[in-house]
């Protein structure tokens, strides 16, 4: 039986999330379906059906997905499920919001954010904060589960030529609706997908700190901003730029952490990049045992040096 | 109205976890066990719904080992009026407590009911929406603001990106975010009173729920270990070492 892979998008375009979990999908199985729920998304599909390995897209295009609200996008991908062996989803705040209602509605259990795909019944997910790793082995008829996206290289965006089936299935539960939302605005890489992350904690002291210290930084590398919880409960950045488990999980190439002591909170959320910097006045704070390049020094001196001489 | 607050026991979250040598399970002899951290929060988040006059009865249920009752006792000490315990020898998986909850909501006609987002043992976050998915009800998860207007409540959300709002129909179920409050400390008299208060003991067979699972996991083992790292003295060194040796800038 094919898989279903639930697209990430912004109803204009793709996000790189999707072509991560259909990496992903390729281990469990051949025959991959893109399904591609939202309001005016025709142009979302058209990306979906050129990514690798698609070899089908579903688009089902009505103002009741709009907003991706759980409640009818659940309906939606359980109603179509029938034909699937495997639902899929990247662990975004839409999969981790709708999956678990789609296994339910199903009577399976589910798995979540899983990193490494041993078979196709059988996966790996971090638990406790990754803190230890487990395999999970699933006996379901379906199997339901959400992708760490940063675990999985994502396929190609070009390639593929997948045919769009258009779905008239219209699903509104009437149980909840969209007021309205405050976006972040950023002109820089998305944090989840950025090679190179700079990411300020608690010393910075302030939010002008954060612009006058971490982005200049940021902008010469290339870079996106992260933070630690504490500078977002502090009030210096908003909270979708907060790196953890409560928070985005990055896996850049590099993350250079500032002024970071390294919770094991925080820690859960970036312990996967390849090369982590850390620079701190602290010897012994917890970031210095996991950093590859551990610089003990005053930010405020360090920081201006460092990006005058990238 | 009446809450229904869904407490887990689970290992502290200032405990270095120790993943046993046998590769079964992660080590919780002698832990210091607690509320998760996210239900904490939605025990506070019901108190002050009811110290608002929104809400008039908090009931707390934990479904696990008979040691929860710890958990809810102190839930109950923090403002929650009762609290039952669902003994269940099985590992408790998601979609198991989710369809116990569906029972006692229902048998409770719970008008709001308040979960964490996800527990810090499992990390599954799944509870939440599989029970309002079994309830048919809607579902305001990683709730960093809630107001109850009437029959509707609006959920602020804390989504990839920013925030999100929406209104939901009562009953609905709520998942808390970590911003949502600041859960309070319980006073040494209100500790002793909760002792008092009613707490119900019950099985998973109580609710015709089968606790076992199609789901198992096969090993623990603790992550892979990061290579050990190096000081550098100076940023002309760190500048060096990040273009030449490891080549990411």
């Amino acid at each position: 039986m094919a898989i279903l892979v639930y697209a990430e998008h912004d109803n204009a375009s793709l996000k790189k999330a999707t072509l991560n979990t259909i990496a992903a999908a390729k281990q469990m199985g051949d025959d991959i379906h893109v399904l591609v729920a939202g309001s005016g998304n025709q142009a979302a599909a058209d990306e979906a059906a050129k990514a690798a390995g698609v070899s089908k897209v579903l688009l089902a295009d009505n103002a009741a997905y709009e907003h991706q609200m759980a409640e009818n996008i659940a309906l939606l991908v359980a109603d179509v499920a029938g034909d699937y062996s495997h639902i899929i989803a990247p662990a975004t705040t839409t999969g981790k919001n709708f999956m678990p209602r789609v296994a339910a509605l199903l009577d399976v259990s589910m798995i979540s954010e899983i990193t490494a795909v041993i078979d196709a019944q059988t996966f790996e997910r971090p638990i406790y904060a990754g803190n230890a790793t487990a395999t999970v082995k699933t006996t379901e008829d379906k199997v339901v589960l959400t992708v760490r996206t940063t675990a999985f290289d994502p396929v190609a965006a070009e390639g593929g030529s997948a045919s769009v089936e258009t779905l008239d299935n219209i699903q509104d539960s009437g149980k909840a609706s969209f007021v309205n939302e405050e976006m972040a605005k950023s002109d820089r890489p998305e944090l989840t997908s950025a090679s190179i992350v700079v990411s300020g904690g608690r010393a910075l002291g302030n939010g002008e700190n954060f612009t006058k210290y971490i982005d200049p930084l940021a902008d010469k590398l290339g870079a996106a901003v992260g933070a630690s919880r504490a500078a977002v409960d502090a009030g210096y950045v908003p909270n979708d730029m907060q790196v953890g488990q409560t928070g985005k999980i990055v896996a850049p190439d590099l993350y250079i952490a500032v002024g970071i002591s390294g919770a094991i909170q925080h820690l859960a959320g970036m312990k996967d990049s390849k090369v982590i910097v850390a620079i701190n006045n602290d010897p012994e704070s917890p970031i210095a045992s996991i950093a590859d390049y551990f610089l003990e020094a005053d930010l405020f001196d360090a920081l201006p040096e460092l990006t005058s001489k990238i | 109205m009446k809450a229904l607050v869904a407490v887990k026991r689970v290992i502290d979250y200032n405990v270095k976890v120790r993943v046993k040598a046998d590769s079964s399970g992660v080590d919780l002899s002698n832990t210091k066990m607690s509320i998760n951290p996210f239900d904490e929060i939605a025990v506070e988040e019901a108190v002050r719904l009811k110290e608002a006059g929104v809400i008039d009865e908090i009931i707390v249920a934990s479904i696990g080992p008979k040691e929860s009752q710890e958990q809810i006792r102190a839930a109950l000490a923090l403002g929650a009026d009762r609290g039952i315990v669902v003994v269940s020898d099985n590992k408790p998986y998601p979609l198991q407590v989710a369809k116990i909850l569906k029972s006692i909501a229902e048998q409770e006609s719970a008008d709001i009911i308040l979960l964490g987002k996800q527990a810090i043992d499992d990390d599954n976050n799944q509870t939440g929406q599989m029970l309002a998915a079994l309830m048919g009800i809607g579902q305001g998860t990683f709730a960093s603001e809630v107001k109850v207007e009437g029959d509707k409540v609006n959920v602020t959300r804390e989504v990839d990106g920013g925030f999100q709002t929406v209104a939901l129909s009562l009953p609905a179920v709520i998942t808390t975010d970590l911003r949502l409050n600041e859960p309070r400390y319980a006073k040494l008299p209100n500790i002793m009173k909760a002792k008092k208060k009613q707490l119900d003991e019950k099985t998973p067979a109580d609710f015709g729920v089968d606790m076992t699972s199609k789901q198992e996991i096969i090993k623990v083992v603790p992550p892979a270990e990061r290579k050990a790292g190096i000081k550098v003295g100076s940023i002309d060194e760190l500048v060096d070492k990040l273009r030449n040796e490891a080549k990411v800038i």
